[in-house]
């Protein structure tokens, strides 16, 4: 019979003890696979979220408030920066080293399920050349849509793509349209609604932020309510002096509008670029819309003007606007079928997600190069994501998860305590049992090593309960933790540092085994035996 | 250290130690039959707990030859399971020689000790010990555990077969009358083919109707595999079944002297 039987054995005839000492350590364990995990999962998912792009540019502010709004969904937008800063990446002086611009527009929101999921308006390169993520080899992870789903047409201004999470929460399916609320309306808010977006793809889980996010056509975003630059605000392209001070969002402003509809918008030079054809209509270059820049009115959203004075929809309430009863009356999207996309002096963007050219492997260069020329000028800010997110890391989330770690490693520590006291306390009524070992030849150093056995036994079986008690733990939380941050934990998802535990454990038992080893070791086997058991 | 082969050679030697012959007369005169146990000058003494020291035992000779069955006598508290723990090495001998199967294990180190005790001596005590945690077949294994060799398991079911409990093998001693406990303990003793058994009142603590029938079995399987039979007890129905009886009183001069 081996030492493990026999320690095992000893284990199974206190077992109510052994239950309670090995459950202590089963908790403590599986706190730190909790920790662990979740901390693995936050850190893959917040560095692969930052991962796909080099840049991100956007107003002058926090640098991480820009990343953790563009890429993570969290935090409020900074400011916009003119449409002119997002061309530079497209027509400018930034184009040759430019591979790929994806513009995002912010600041609206949906609710559903008693969550806020935010509204992104981009353009499908979003989901066409930007990857969702990186396999373990390193090769870029494409999004892919749900069945039935595709992604949204460039020409389709008021198309939408939804996130899994959305899916899940809201309910929506493909041919479903929703509401943008303005703002990022918390729960409870009355939401100021936009017209309604058709959604024609729901992402597959991507384990990103996007799972959490709604993303529309930015044309059509641009010609909802309040989301135009006030034509007075508006400034040539080449002027960018106090662009980022504009608010495009500030509600109450855009509430106090006089609604005349009777200007007129320039477009500008550059404006032939964005799409040019609406819900199956033929291109038609911005140039060619026939409208001026040089407007006299002011605060006046371009949606109205073009969408209803040009076309006459008598059946929208839109002649009064009357916001505060949210007097629209949605049919389908028949009513911006004739809408002209809003002049490019008039857009403003959120972010930029720029990926730099590769030409002669030189991105890492010349995304440096555009970081520093941005960064120098008064109008926008460059980050390097995976930098921000790095910091993030290093300087809050490393060390909070840390903490964490060092209090369920305590947690630990004092379960084993706990199976040195319980060890420790059975040793006066072991003696006789020991000093038995001993005089059918059990050396000193034999029964010692049993007792040690039983402490890392306990430690083991405890830390193996804990390790599938944690797990457990994860999955049962998984849908809920799915639900609220879109971060897909799954329960067998595995942590290279779980390993650690079976040689910590194993050196912690040994090293709290050894007080009653040391006892059972010093035993009388004379006066023990002579004892009555 | 060379065995002792025959009463010549170990005369012969104990002669080169300048020990006359006739020092040992029991030795030649009953048995003619090479010791497989011998004790010679062995003290012990303990020290109480005002500090005073206590003679326990002062044995000049003792000896048992092999395959010889014998009972130790004596009244409560004269040293009789002291004298068995210092033959088993369990207590240390402050002086004197405890040779067994020729090996004097009062030289050896505590772990020699250890391991000659698992390989060479069977014990049974009074209170059986048998360990509530294991079943019987169980702790037959256990006393193969500590001896060099692999625990043989079809031997310990041979045991416990020959000791008439091979059906309740798979039992907790707590599921065993005490009988039945007695007698798994004879099968642990048994288990690593000891050339030497102590038992210390076996039967003491066992209802009169079994008392005889592990009486009969200790000394059936002591006769069977040659194995020398130490057993102390202070029944005189016991030790009348006996040929040798040794009354310790005879041999341990703290009595004697007292």
């Amino acid at each position: 019979m081996s030492l493990w039987k026999i320690a095992w054995r000893s284990i199974q005839q206190r077992r109510l003890s052994s239950l309670l000492t090995g459950f202590s350590m089963a908790l403590g364990v599986a706190l730190v696979i909790l920790v662990l995990v979740i901390y693995g999962v936050v850190d893959d998912r917040f560095h692969e979220g930052g991962e796909g792009y080099h840049l991100i540019v956007g107003a002058k502010g926090g640098k991480l408030q820009l990343v953790l709004n563009t890429v993570f969904h969290l935090s409020q937008p900074i400011e916009n920066v003119p449409y002119s800063v997002y061309k530079e990446f497209t027509a400018g002086k930034f184009a040759s080293s430019t591979e790929l611009a994806v513009p995002c527009c912010m600041g609206d929101s949906y609710q559903a399920g008693g969550q806020t999921f935010r509204v992104v308006g981009t353009t499908p390169d979003m989901f066409d050349k930007l990857p969702a993520g990186y396999t373990e080899k390193g090769e870029p992870r494409p999004y892919r849509f749900q069945s039935g789903g595709r992604n949204f047409k460039h020409e389709n201004f008021f198309e939408a793509v939804i996130g899994s999470v959305v899916a899940n929460v809201s309910g929506l399916k493909v041919g479903d349209s929703f509401q943008p609320a303005h703002g990022i309306v918390e729960e409870g808010e009355d939401p100021h609604v936009h017209d309604d977006f058709k959604i024609v793809g729901i992402l597959e889980p991507s384990g990103t932020p996007n799972d959490r996010a709604l993303f529309v056509n930015m044309e059509g975003f641009y010609l909802l309510e309040d989301h135009s630059k006030p034509a007075s605000k508006s400034t040539p392209q080449t002027d960018h002096a106090d662009e980022h001070a504009h608010d495009a969002h500030d509600h109450d402003a855009a509430h106090a509008h006089d609604e005349t509809h009777d200007h007129e918008h320039a477009p500008p030079a550059q404006s032939n670029e964005e799409p040019q054809e609406r819900d199956g209509a033929p291109p038609e270059p911005a140039a060619a819309i026939g409208v001026t820049d040089s407007v006299e009115t002011t605060q006046q959203p371009a949606r109205d003007e073009h969408g209803h004075d040009e076309h006459g929809h008598d059946d929208h309430a839109h002649g009064e606007h009357d916001h505060g009863a949210h007097a629209h009356d949605h049919h389908g999207h028949d009513h911006h079928a004739h809408h002209e996309p809003l002049p490019e002096s008039q857009r403003e963007v959120t972010a930029i997600l720029v990926v730099a050219s590769n030409t002669m492997g030189m991105e890492s260069l010349l995304a440096q190069q555009m970081f520093t020329m941005i960064n120098e000028g008064q109008e926008a800010q460059a980050v390097f994501p995976t930098k921000e997110v790095h910091d993030l890391f290093a300087t809050v989330v490393g060390p909070v998860q840390l903490i964490l770690l060092i209090l369920s490693m305590l947690i630990v520590v004092v379960a084993g305590i706990g199976i040195m006291v319980s060890i420790y306390n059975t040793m006066s009524e072991r003696g006789h049992e020991i000093a038995v070992m001993r005089a059918l030849g059990a050396g000193r150093g034999t029964v010692m090593a049993i007792v040690l056995f039983e402490s890392i036994l306990l430690s083991l079986a405890g830390g193996l309960a804990g390790v599938l008690l944690g797990h457990a733990m994860i999955g049962l939380a998984s849908p809920y933790v799915v639900n609220q941050t879109g971060v897909t934990l799954h329960m067998f998802q595995f942590d290279w540092k779980e390993l650690a535990l079976i040689p910590g454990l194993v050196a912690l038992a040994t090293l709290v085994g050894f007080i009653p080893a040391l006892a059972a070791y010093r035993t009388d086997v004379s006066k023990s035996l002579t004892a009555r058991p | 250290m060379a065995l002792v082969k025959s009463p010549k050679t170990l005369q012969n030697r104990l002669a080169s130690r300048s020990l006359p012959p006739s020092y040992f007369p029991d030795f030649d005169s009953h048995l003619g039959l090479a010791p497989m146990l011998l004790l010679q000058g062995v003290k012990k003494t303990f020290v109480d707990a005002a500090a005073a020291r206590l003679p326990i035992l002062d044995i000049e000779h003792f000896a048992t030859a092999a395959g010889e069955q014998m009972v130790v006598r004596g009244r409560s508290g004269s040293g009789k399971t002291t004298l068995l723990h210092v033959i088993a090495g369990i207590s240390r001998a402050d002086a004197g020689k405890v040779e067994i199967d020729g090996v004097d294990i009062t030289r050896l180190p505590e772990a020699g000790r250890d391991r000659f005790r698992a390989d060479k001596i069977g014990y049974i005590f009074q209170t059986f010990n048998l360990l509530p945690a294991f079943s019987a077949l169980e702790n037959v294994l256990l006393g193969m555990s500590f001896s060099g060799g692999r625990a043989d398991r079809a031997r310990a079911i041979g045991l416990l077969e020959q000791v008439g409990l091979k059906h309740r093998m798979d039992h907790s001693p707590q599921k065993l009358s005490v009988g039945e406990q007695q007698r798994v303990a004879v099968a642990r003793a048994l288990a690593n083919r000891p050339k030497l058994l102590l038992a210390d009142e076996p039967t003491a603590n066992v209802d009169p109707a079994n008392q005889q029938q592990i009486v009969d079995l200790i000394r059936q399987r002591c006769e069977d595999e040659k194995i020398a039979l130490v057993l102390v007890t202070h029944e005189t129905e016991v030790a009348e079944q006996f040929d040798r009886v040794e009354t310790i009183e005879s041999f341990n001069q703290v009595l004697s002297n007292s």
